[in-house]
């Protein structure tokens, strides 16, 4: 399936991340992402209709905290290290669309 | 509203409701995001490199009431990053419950006894808050946007319904009852217009009896009397589209509050691509078997149950007091009620009292003791302040916190003597000889008209009982 | 250099923990600009933090287990008010405001957290050659990688500049530049170091852990910084395991297995290395078994499809709101792809590309929910096998430290050298890689002990055998 990999599914999946590609990264990441994915195809081929999925090393459960107030960080901090900050709020261009 | 015929509406709802817990959902944030911007925050609900979440043990038990009081299953249950990027999310994704929620397939019976299928009631962290600079104030138009994290990381539930609805008044009623089994269990302090309880609306149309139509969900329905105007608006606007030939498209609508209408925010093509997987930085809730029990037998009443007990005290329940046992209820008045009622006041006379005067302020409800709601309408049931000076007394404490006792001294609510009650009605019949006649000659509603001018002359220091009595005697 | 458990043994009798300190600033002057292991080193803190221990040892208290020591610091690692970049462009600047748990951990036993050591950018590589900051050379050979991600804490350690260093380990971060630079290098199993304050490259993956030149100062410590921490619900339950007190434990009566998986396709000279140690365990009491377990072979696949998923969400938070680099753009989502853009390097990106598309619409079931079955595989092959033997024998590496650009060029290439140490990562297990032998141009050579989790006291137990053969104490 990776040979499927075209150029336009880069390009999406470059938007989805957040990233620019130029036309020359577009063609490598092209090929150098079929690639990994072609040892990935290796997987699929095993016969796994009857195993569970492994998401965690340990089968931990519960691990759950005290609803007690802790301390915040200091708002001028916090604001130090951000690109834009104003009126005690971080700053961003204006945002095209609403939230999903 | 009644649509054209043989149209059907198809609602299924998804209420998000924030938790009244005392920190956020993944850290130890206060969970109070009206304070001044960006100071209940940490590198966990930042979301800044290195941070770990850890869950809230206060926001599952509220999430388990939650599930108990919506006849849910409580199963084990995990947490999925929902993956997209916007500024008001500070790791660029969600943690939520996806696949396996903590509740899941219950049913709510509204108070007319139809059944709404609940799907499941999952938890989930809120996003930060953002505000847009310049003229407009929305989105539109903003040029540059500020982001405040105080809301970001608060516990949510998000309870998605069936698609059991079918007309607009259903869904009031659904999120009415909701709300107020939100506020019952104290998961919730339900307030629609502050942003704790949010809905969105999934809406189709059919013609009766055929397979569902498309679905838009429609988002931004901030009040009952909203969600309701957004449904019906959406489900007119279907049947026009669809009996002019057109077809519906699945999309995300937007209600406008000022316009009366929805329009398009986007379609299902411009639907993100999630990309959901387990949140391999929290391992799974199992919550025990005693746990489980624990949160059953410590549930406070469901307000059905509570409506229940209310009537039966009434005896006869009339509409009015049907609708008033409603709101207290609603409203969360009940403990007032049940507790004046113990004390030996009449229940209608607490149910009114709390249905309208507590009800009336109902933001200043803290200031007012169940002992001081007591006090009050015992004081008004023995006849030692009058109805006038009753409800001023609850006002008072709701407004300004002090004593019941401390009100009437300061007011000099004080029941006039029967003495002086005699000379000034003495006074009122020589004033008005006709209708003395004619309460001589036994017409019942002048009486009425008495106790009326008695307590304008008195400025309601008077108890109409007494009124009454020293009427009748002067009558012989 | 002296030992960390020499210089700890003499702090706290009363020796300065400031002239090791001035050792360590000593040897960076020395060596960093040559070798670029430190991307920053605040000297003065550190001496003044050497001074504190002094005066509390004056004092009559004992600062802890490792009391004076420098230990150098893997650079995503948040300290607060230090720079912490993971050697990435995008986190140029920042400074925490919080200490990782296992800075504070450091700072309970006495140690002194030393400067900020290079890396792969986010740990994504197996040579430091992918650091926005300039590669790390190995000490041993400048000409050649440390190997990598945690490149600047093995090449601290190697170029005896700190006696102990913390690094991080995805699929091999921690063994593999262990092994490059002629260190013991330890992957603790999952949760037993907490990975609060660890910069995420992996979640499911990541375990910090020691660089040391002696099997007995990696123990000291991994103690030091191990056992529960509520900050991480990851974080297994019970406290710190003794694992010094059972160092010569040795190995009589243990079952040791030979796994060809985890020796084939490496280098004449590895695998002479591996047999050597297959020897000396034997001649020390164990008992030798022959295994295959032919699901190791699944892991590079499976790994490379896990890791870079959990990374593409993992590292969308670098969107230049809140803190770290931004660029410009006309709207937010224009900023943000402008941000990410220029801040990330171009290993970043492929595994950012390579985890968004494993996890996108239509290819999930193949990819990702594909790759966490054969991790399933992987888990229960790895059971069966301790069935059989209390721990696994095999190379840490293929082959040893190589050049400059030699694999760069291509991913699959460089992604190939940690075919033997990515299994343990994807099981949640322990493993510890120990020099044994030389190589080519007579480069050292790590031999890798695989155990279940929470087996960490008989594998320094079994390394430490391996280390005493080897004429080192």
């Amino acid at each position: 399936m990776s040979a499927d990999l075209t150029r336009d599914d880069v390009i999406k999946v470059a938007a989805l991340a957040r990233l620019r590609l130029t036309d020359a990264e577009v063609d490598l990441f092209r090929d150098q992402l079929a690639a990994v994915l072609g040892h990935a195809d290796d997987l699929a081929s095993l016969g796994t209709d009857k195993v569970a999925p492994t998401a965690h090393p340990f089968a931990l459960a519960n691990v759950l905290r005290e609803d007690v107030i802790r301390p915040s960080v200091d708002r001028d901090i916090v604001l130090a290290a951000a690109p834009d900050a104003q009126d005690g709020r971080f700053g961003v261009p204006r945002i095209v669309g609403e939230a999903p | 509203m009644s649509l054209p015929r043989g149209w059907e509406m198809v609602i299924g709802l998804e209420v998000h409701t924030e938790l009244l817990t005392k920190t956020k959902l993944f850290c130890g944030c206060a969970n109070d995001f009206g304070a001044e911007p960006n100071t209940n925050v940490c590198p966990i609900c930042l979301g800044l490199p290195g941070s770990l979440p850890v869950i809230n043990r206060e926001a599952v038990e509220l999430a388990m009431r939650i599930g108990l009081a919506l006849n849910c299953r409580i199963q084990d249950s995990t947490f999925h990053r929902k993956n997209y990027f916007y500024p008001d999310m500070p790791k660029d994704y969600q943690i939520s419950q996806y696949d396996v929620p903590i509740n899941a397939e219950g049913y709510l019976d509204l108070p007319d006894g139809y059944r709404v299928r609940i799907e499941r009631a999952h938890m989930e962290e809120d996003t930060g808050k953002t505000t847009h600079l310049g003229t407009s104030g929305r989105i539109h138009g903003a040029e540059r946007s500020l982001v405040d994290y105080n809301r970001s990381g608060v516990p949510l539930v998000e309870i998605v319904s069936g698609p059991d609805m079918r007309t607009s008044a259903q869904a009031r009623a659904y999120v009415a009852e909701l709300r107020a089994i939100l506020v019952a269990v104290g998961a919730s302090d339900g307030r629609m217009e502050e942003g704790s309880m949010r809905v969105d609306a999934n809406v189709s149309v059919r013609q009766s009896g055929e397979p569902f139509g498309t679905r838009c969900e429609i988002k931004n329905v901030n009040s009952l009397r909203s969600l309701v105007r957004a449904i019906e608006y959406e489900a007119l606007r279907q049947i026009e589209v669809l009996e002019e030939g057109g077809s519906i498209r699945q999309e995300t609508r937007h209600w406008d509050e000022d316009r009366g209408e929805t329009s398009t925010l986007r379609s299902k093509e411009q639907a993100e691509d999630y990309r959901y997987f387990l949140e391999p930085d929290l391992v799974p809730l199992a919550p025990s078997a005693q746990w489980r029990e624990h949160v059953a037998a410590h549930l406070p009443a469901l307000p059905a149950a509570l409506r229940r007990q209310l009537s039966e005290l009434v005896g006869e329940v009339t509409d009015a007091q049907a609708d008033t046992i409603a709101t207290v209820v609603d409203l969360s008045l009940h403990d007032y009620v049940l507790a004046a009622v113990a004390a030996g006041v009449p229940v209608t006379l607490a149910l009114s009292r709390a249905a309208n005067e507590v009800a009336s302020q109902i933001d200043q409800r803290s200031q007012l003791s169940t002992e001081a709601f007591i006090d009050t309408i015992r004081r008004e049931n023995e006849g030692e302040i009058s109805a006038t000076q009753s409800k001023d007394v609850l006002l008072t404490v709701l407004v300004t916190g002090a004593t019941p006792a401390q009100i009437i001294a300061d007011k000099g609510y004080v029941q006039m003597a029967s003495d002086d009650l005699a000379g000034i009605i003495d006074g009122i019949i020589a004033a008005n000889p006709d209708d003395w006649s004619r309460f001589v000659e036994g017409d019942p509603k002048v009486v009425q008209f008495f106790i009326g001018q008695v307590m304008k002359a008195t400025k309601g220091q008077a108890n109409g009982k007494t009124v009454t009595e020293i009427l009748n005697a002067k009558r012989g | 250099m002296r030992s960390a458990r020499e210089i700890a043994q003499s702090v706290r009798g009363g020796a300065s923990a400031r002239e090791a300190v001035e050792a360590a600033v000593a040897a960076v002057a020395a060596r960093n600009e040559e070798l670029n292991v430190f991307l920053h080193v605040d000297a003065a803190t550190a001496l003044a933090e050497a001074d504190a221990i002094d005066a509390r040892v004056a004092a009559g208290e004992d600062p802890g287990i490792l009391a004076g020591v420098p230990v150098a610091i893997k650079d995503n690692i948040c300290q607060t008010g230090v720079p912490t970049t993971c050697s990435s462009k995008i986190l140029e600047g920042w400074r925490p405001p919080y200490n990782a748990t296992v800075i504070e951990r450091l700072r309970a036993a006495g140690a002194i957290p030393f400067g900020k050591t290079n890396l792969d950018e986010f740990a994504m590589g197996s040579s430091t050659e992918n650091s926005a900051y300039g590669p790390t050379r190995n000490p041993l050979d400048p000409s050649r990688v440390p190997g990598g991600s945690s490149g600047g804490s093995a090449a601290a350690v190697a170029a005896n500049m700190t006696p102990l260093s913390l690094g991080s380990d995805t699929g091999g971060s921690i063994r593999q530049p262990a092994a490059l630079c002629g260190l013991v290098g330890v992957k603790p199993t999952y949760g037993l170091v907490s990975r609060y304050g660890l910069i995420a490259f992996a979640s499911s993956l990541d375990q910090i852990g020691p660089f040391a030149h002696s099997v007995t100062d990696a123990a000291l410590l991994l103690e030091a910084i191990s056992g529960h921490d509520p900050l991480d619900s990851t974080s297994l339950p019970e406290p710190a395991p003794s694992l010094v007190a059972h160092l010569n434990d040795g190995v009589a009566g243990k079952r040791v297995a030979w796994v060809r998986e985890l020796v084939d396709g490496a280098d004449e000279s590895v695998v002479a290395s591996v047999e050597k140690a297959r020897n000396v365990l034997r001649d020390a009491g164990a008992t030798i078994v022959e295994l295959s377990i032919p699901e190791l072979r699944l892991g590079l696949s499976a790994y490379y499809l896990i890791a870079p998923a959990e990374a593409s969400s993992n590292l969308a938070r670098y969107d230049g709101v809140r803190f770290g680099q931004r660029v410009d753009g006309e709207d937010v989502t224009a900023m943000m792809e402008a941000t990410r853009t220029a801040g990330f390097g171009a290993e970043v990106k492929r595994r950012i590309m390579l985890g968004t598309y494993a996890l996108s619409a239509g290819y999930f079931d193949a990819y990702y929910g594909q790759a966490l079955k054969v991790r399933t595989l992987m888990i229960e092959a790895f059971s069966r096998a301790y069935g059989e033997a209390d721990m696994l024998l095999g190379a840490t590496t293929p082959s040893v430290a190589f050049e400059f650009g030699s694999k760069t060029k291509d991913p699959m290439s460089m992604y190939l050298s940690d075919v033997f140490t990515i299994p343990t990562n994807l099981a949640g297990d322990a493993a510890i890689s120990v020099p044994v032998g030389t190589g080519e141009a007579g480069l050292p050579i790590g031999v890798q002990l695989l155990g279940p989790g929470r087996s960490e006291a008989s594998l320094f137990a079994a390394a430490r055998v391996l280390e005493k053969a080897e004429g080192r104490s």
